[in-house]
């Protein structure tokens, strides 16, 4: 597979590690009353669906930046690629994600 | 019928002529007492238990394309019975003694072989390790023997002890384990199931569940509506999918796991190696081909095949192991779709919803287990308390902290 990276263009998918659902930016604030709940939702649960799917790769032999990508999980197909400091960021600032 | 040594003897001498389809191919009726969904091992061998051995009538497997269209007939179909955790070990020693009893059980060849599981080691604290793997089998009954390098070398004298990264030390060998024929066992659960009543139901998807105040009433299908007492969900590679529509989220993700053969060979290695420490593992089938796997290719999947890059690791696995295999072609690569839960352990459980009850998180080691994962869900459905050696495997033993966590690895979710 190619992921094609914001910055560097077409890089191949064995040049990154992969850490699962994209949701995993979200963590939950650990100082709420619900936190053990929220995290163990967090942690263990997961979508899991057939098709289209955002996660977290790491170029850990590039730039070391994380991407967000967005793949077909029944076909392999990569629909894109973000950097998730952009993703994050835009939240931060209140804009759209 | 039953086969007998006689009857095959007597086909022989007319042609062939007797043999009959070994199960119906039955329409689905409005409702069963119990559903099982998913015509895989786990689903059919299920269905089999609960007919057979805890009494149950009224039952049906639904399989959206054909029985053993899965897993069953995707695996390596290495069977053993060499883990640690009390979690875990006694479950699969006790799968262990179903297989050693199951052909004369169900009156059918699935080919039983224990053939032996010879673990390489590497390092002295790989041998610590596996020996004290070693003695948490003998103490839950199953067998363990530890190897020096010259007893590897008696058995496989053409391994590649030198290598530099991973010197073969020794080995943990469990006589006792070996490999089946993965279609043959999923085939004598079906007849076993069939000639016990159980409705076998093929190209029959579960579309949805009906649900009413919490209480399970049955199953939406491609056939149309089955109502249902109690439902059991074994779908193994598809458990987040199937799921997600009786509104649960899992502790799973899918994940695509590749196998290889090779072309056929003159007898080289009469048992299972497992090469862990490089992602490799190895077996000869009957015709002579070597099966043959790795790792997971890392991602979640659903598309029943894999990547070449994982098919290169793979290849290089072995030659590092066996460099003699470098001239053999291979024939055949595949995928199957597997349900890796976040602790590398299954989940054999009741669901938060009333008559319904969930089979899933096999990782990429649920053959051998098929027997008694289909003996303890089938007690689980009949009596409603988990059997004996499965009472670890519950669904909420991650919200709980009880993670089984048997690679040792910490209660780390994303490394399965
Ligand atoms: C390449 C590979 C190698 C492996 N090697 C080994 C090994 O050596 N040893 C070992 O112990 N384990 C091994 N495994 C794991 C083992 O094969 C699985 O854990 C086990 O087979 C899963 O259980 P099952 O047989 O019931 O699954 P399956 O055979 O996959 O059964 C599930 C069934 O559910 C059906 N289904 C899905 N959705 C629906 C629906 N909506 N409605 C109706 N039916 C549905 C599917 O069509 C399928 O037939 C391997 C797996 C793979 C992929």
């Amino acid at each position: 597979m190619l992921i094609p990276h914001p910055l560097l263009g077409l890089r191949d998918s064995e040049e990154f590690a992969y850490l699962g659902d994209a949701s995993l930016l979200d963590r939950p604030d650990g100082m709420a009353p619900d936190a053990a709940q929220n995290f163990y939702e967090y942690q263990h649960l997961r979508d899991n669906p057939a098709g289209v799917h955002r996660e977290l790769w790491f170029h850990e032999q590039g730039d070391r930046s994380w991407l967000i990508v967005t793949r077909n999980t029944i076909t392999h197909e990569i629909l894109g690629a973000e950097l998730a400091r952009d993703i994050k960021l835009a939240r931060s600032s209140g804009g759209a994600a | 019928m039953r086969y007998s040594g006689l009857k095959v003897i007597k086909e022989a001498l007319t042609g062939h002529k007797g043999w009959k389809p070994i199960w119906r191919n039955p329409e689905p009726q409005s409702s069963y007492d119990y559903i099982i969904v998913g015509g895989g091992g786990h689903g059919l061998a299920t269905a089999y238990y609960l007919a057979k051995t805890f009494k149950k009538a009224r039952i049906a497997v639904l399989e959206k394309s054909w029985l053993g269209s899965g897993n069953i007939g995707r695996n390596t179909t290495i069977i053993r019975s060499n883990y640690m955790l009390p979690g875990n070990e006694p479950f699969y020693e006790f799968s262990m003694k179903l297989w050693e009893n199951l052909e004369q059980e169900f009156n059918f060849n699935a080919m039983v072989s224990q053939r032996g599981i010879l673990n390489l080691l590497h390092t002295d604290a790989q041998r610590d390790a596996y020996r004290r793997r070693g003695n948490a089998m003998i103490l839950a009954g199953a067998d363990a023997e530890l190897l020096d390098q010259d007893g590897v070398r008696k058995m496989y004298p053409w391994l590649n002890f030198e290598n530099a990264r991973f010197p073969i030390k020794g080995g943990l060998l469990h006589r006792r384990g070996g490999t089946a024929r993965h279609d043959g066992v999923a085939w004598g659960y079906a007849r076993g199931a069939d000639l016990e009543g159980v409705d076998l139901i093929q190209n029959c998807e579960v579309t949805g569940f009906r649900i009413e105040n919490g209480k399970l009433k049955g199953v939406e299908t491609s056939r149309g509506y089955i109502g249902a007492g109690k439902v059991g969900v074994a779908v193994a590679g598809s458990s987040g999918r199937v799921m997600a529509k009786a509104g649960m989220r899992l502790p799973i993700e899918s994940h695509v796991l590749q196998a290889f053969v090779s072309e056929g060979l003159k007898p080289t290695i009469d048992g299972v190696i497992t090469f862990g420490a490089g992602h490799f593992y190895v077996s000869q089938s009957d015709k002579g081909g070597l099966v043959f796997g790795g790792d997971i290719d890392g991602y979640n999947s659903y598309a029943q095949r894999g990547n070449m890059a994982v098919i290169e690791d793979v290849a290089q696995g072995g030659m590092a192991l066996m460099p003699a295999i470098g001239r053999a072609r291979l024939l055949r690569v595949w995928g199957g779709i597997m349900d890796m839960s976040m602790d590398g352990s299954p989940i054999i459980d009741k669901t938060p919803i009333e008559g319904l009850y969930l089979n899933a998180g096999w990782c990429y080691g649920g053959f051998k287990a098929t027997p008694a994962s289909g003996y303890a869900f089938a007690h689980l459905l009949a009596t409603d308390t988990p059997h004996e050696t499965a009472r670890f495997y519950r669904l909420d033993r991650f919200e709980r902290g009880l993670p089984i966590d048997e690679k040792g690895m910490g209660a780390t979710p994303n490394l399965h």
